[in-house]
């Protein structure tokens, strides 16, 4: 019965793990830059639902848009004011630039915020819920209904709106695109605003789970780098079911082999596929 | 031959520096030789084969950890540096078989992993590693000046040592794939460039010089620990160095060293609770402005001068 409940946390894990990554795998595929910064923009969208629950009581699950909103006009400016400059240069210049943002902006993080852990003690908790022999904690279960739904509703954004259309179409072909009067500049910043918001909205949902400190970033970052490479790149269904399978095997590794040791497990995941099948496990071979 | 008169001239010089500077002194050019061996060792992957390696960070902590482990069980410090060396050159010719077939952002990434995961090891093996704790070297029983002037010249040496390597890399058959690769990896291994052992070669390369730079740190420092010797920084300075000082060139990666050194030195002195915000912004305006190089500015500065005469 253990074995149920491990499978569950790694479930509930794995539901959040899926709402870092999608924005991240949404600016690689599209943009075709590594966001390095996207780990520093969960924790910046974490502090905003920390400040506004302390000095305004607002509950982190309404901080969502709070968060986003203003992680999509920070990443906007962004893209359209620096990155957009040396888009169409090599993988290492675009990751390097990426990199020294990050370095700016947790390194202002730390002076602004310290880097001591802060953390949420929500006065109402949602309690626990008892399914069967499962026990879930009815906050982290909302958490991952939210981070799931928020998901979705980016998915739907893509396939539904004009704007999701033009998105697509630059993934595909950006020059093609450009002919068909999609105004690619905006398009990237847009696109990059996107991620930023499902940083942001991803880590107002953590805020309630995980410890807050600019420290964090990295690792949200890897764990979005280990869930883009399982799931493939620039899909939401990929980042989804990554997301689930990195939560899972987290679970499980930590259950066999001790919770020390989940990190190396999930990159160890991370060197073997990509090794077998770069493209992810249900990318399309050769389309990279 | 230009190349080996400039290399043996300036080694000299500063071969000389303990005759008249300071500890500090020594301390910093010390440095500067690490940062131009991990530059330059950056640069036979990176500057000559186009592959954006982050492992720089794997190789120097393996290599420190492989010493110091060593060392404690009772092997000499030279031998353990050597043994620390060859340990590295032969992690990075495997896990060159690895990854090497990845391109761009792949490589990337899988070579940034690589020293988040040594680290994780080493903290989740505190037996033989001494995990979060850190671990302690033996202490050499001479006075601090010596010491000071003993790890210089083992830097410099090892400086010299690795730009002599890459002078002679970059003339060779070796030096001439690599930029084909870098140009065309498909072209090159058409026209029959074994583009597989060359760009491990490379690799292996770019890790052997960094493993004894690391072992030889871990010696000067006396003590180690995982977020110190696979700090990441050390993976992205070196890119940052060689940036600065011009792409696949012979000298640049240590003259980025030292305008990355300097920088370094001025904002840790003034500015301690930003430094890394102030390495973040020179990449930027890096990135953003000077592409090739602030050694290209000089150049066209001096295209300019003679085109006008």
């Amino acid at each position: 019965m253990i074995y149920l409940q491990i499978a569950t946390n790694g479930l509930v894990l794995g539901g959040l793990y899926a709402c870092i990554a999608v924005g991240f795998s949404l600016v690689w595929g599209v943009l075709n830059v590594i966001n390095i910064l996207h780990g520093t923009f969960i924790v910046l969208g974490s502090y905003i639902a920390y400040f506004a629950y302390v000095y305004a009581g607002i509950h982190p699950f309404v901080s969502i848009v709070i968060a986003g909103a203003i992680l999509y006009a920070l990443g906007h400016v962004i893209q359209a004011g620096i990155i957009n400059r040396v888009i169409a240069a090599p993988v290492l210049i675009t990751l390097t630039l990426t990199f020294g943002l990050d370095l700016v902006l947790n390194n202002a993080m730390l002076v602004a915020f310290t880097a001591d852990y802060r953390s949420i003690n929500l006065a109402n908790p949602l309690g626990s819920l008892e399914i069967g022999p499962v026990f879930v904690p009815g906050d982290r279960i909302a958490a991952m209904a939210l981070a799931l739904l928020l998901t979705v509703l980016l998915y739907r954004l893509l396939r539904d709106s004009t704007i999701g259309r033009a998105i697509v179409a630059v993934r595909m072909d950006r020059d093609a695109a450009a002919l068909m009067g999609v105004d690619v500049k905006n398009i990237n910043a847009v696109t990059f605003g996107i991620g930023a918001l499902m940083a942001g909205a991803a880590g107002a949902l953590l805020s309630i789970i995980f410890p807050i400190s600019p420290l964090n970033g990295t690792t949200f970052l890897g764990k979005a780098f280990v869930v883009c490479v399982l799931g493939g790149l620039g899909s939401v269904p990929g980042a989804m079911i990554g997301g689930i399978v990195l939560g899972i095997v987290e679970s499980f590794g930590s259950y066999w082999f001790g919770p020390e040791h989940a990190v190396t497990i999930s990159f160890g995941l991370l060197l073997v596929l990509l090794f077998a099948r770069p493209s992810g496990l249900l990318g399309k071979r050769g389309y990279e | 031959m230009k190349n080996w008169i400039t290399l043996i001239v300036v080694a000299a010089m500063l071969a000389t520096l303990p005759l008249v500077g300071n500890n500090y002194l020594l301390r910093l050019a010390s440095i500067l030789c690490m940062y131009a061996v991990l530059a330059q060792s950056w640069n036979f992957i990176g500057g000559l084969a186009g592959y954006p390696s982050f492992a720089t960070a794997a190789f120097f902590g393996l290599g420190a950890y492989t010493s110091a482990i060593l060392q404690n069980q009772g092997l000499p410090m030279m031998l353990a540096w050597g043994t620390a060396g060859l340990t590295t050159l032969l992690f990075a010719a495997a896990l060159g078989g690895a990854i090497l077939h990845l391109r761009g952002h792949y490589f990337a990434i899988a070579s940034l992993i690589v020293a988040e995961m040594l680290r994780e090891i080493v903290n989740t093996t505190p037996n033989l590693t001494g995990g979060g704790m850190g671990l302690n070297l033996p202490i050499m029983r001479i006075s601090v000046e010596a010491q000071a002037r003993y790890f210089f010249y083992a830097m410099l040496s090892l400086a010299f040592l690795c730009t002599a390597t890459a002078i002679v890399v970059y003339r060779s058959k070796l030096g001439f794939g690599l930029r084909c690769i870098q140009q065309n990896e498909d072209a090159a291994s058409i026209l029959g460039v074994n583009a597989y052992s060359y760009k491990t070669a490379a690799f292996s390369l770019s890790a052997v010089f960094v493993g004894i730079a690391g072992a030889i740190y871990a010696s000067w420092v006396n003590y180690i620990e995982p977020p110190d010797v696979f700090d990441i920084l050390l993976a992205v300075k070196p890119l940052v160095m060689v940036l600065l000082g011009g792409l696949g060139t012979i000298f640049g990666p240590a003259i980025g060293a030292l305008i990355l050194l300097m920088f370094e030195e001025f904002v840790w002195r003034n500015f301690l609770t930003v430094h890394a915000a102030a390495l973040g912004l020179i990449i930027v305006v890096l990135v953003l402005f000077l592409p090739n190089g602030l050694l290209s500015l000089l150049r066209e500065r001096f295209a300019r001068l003679r085109g006008a005469r």
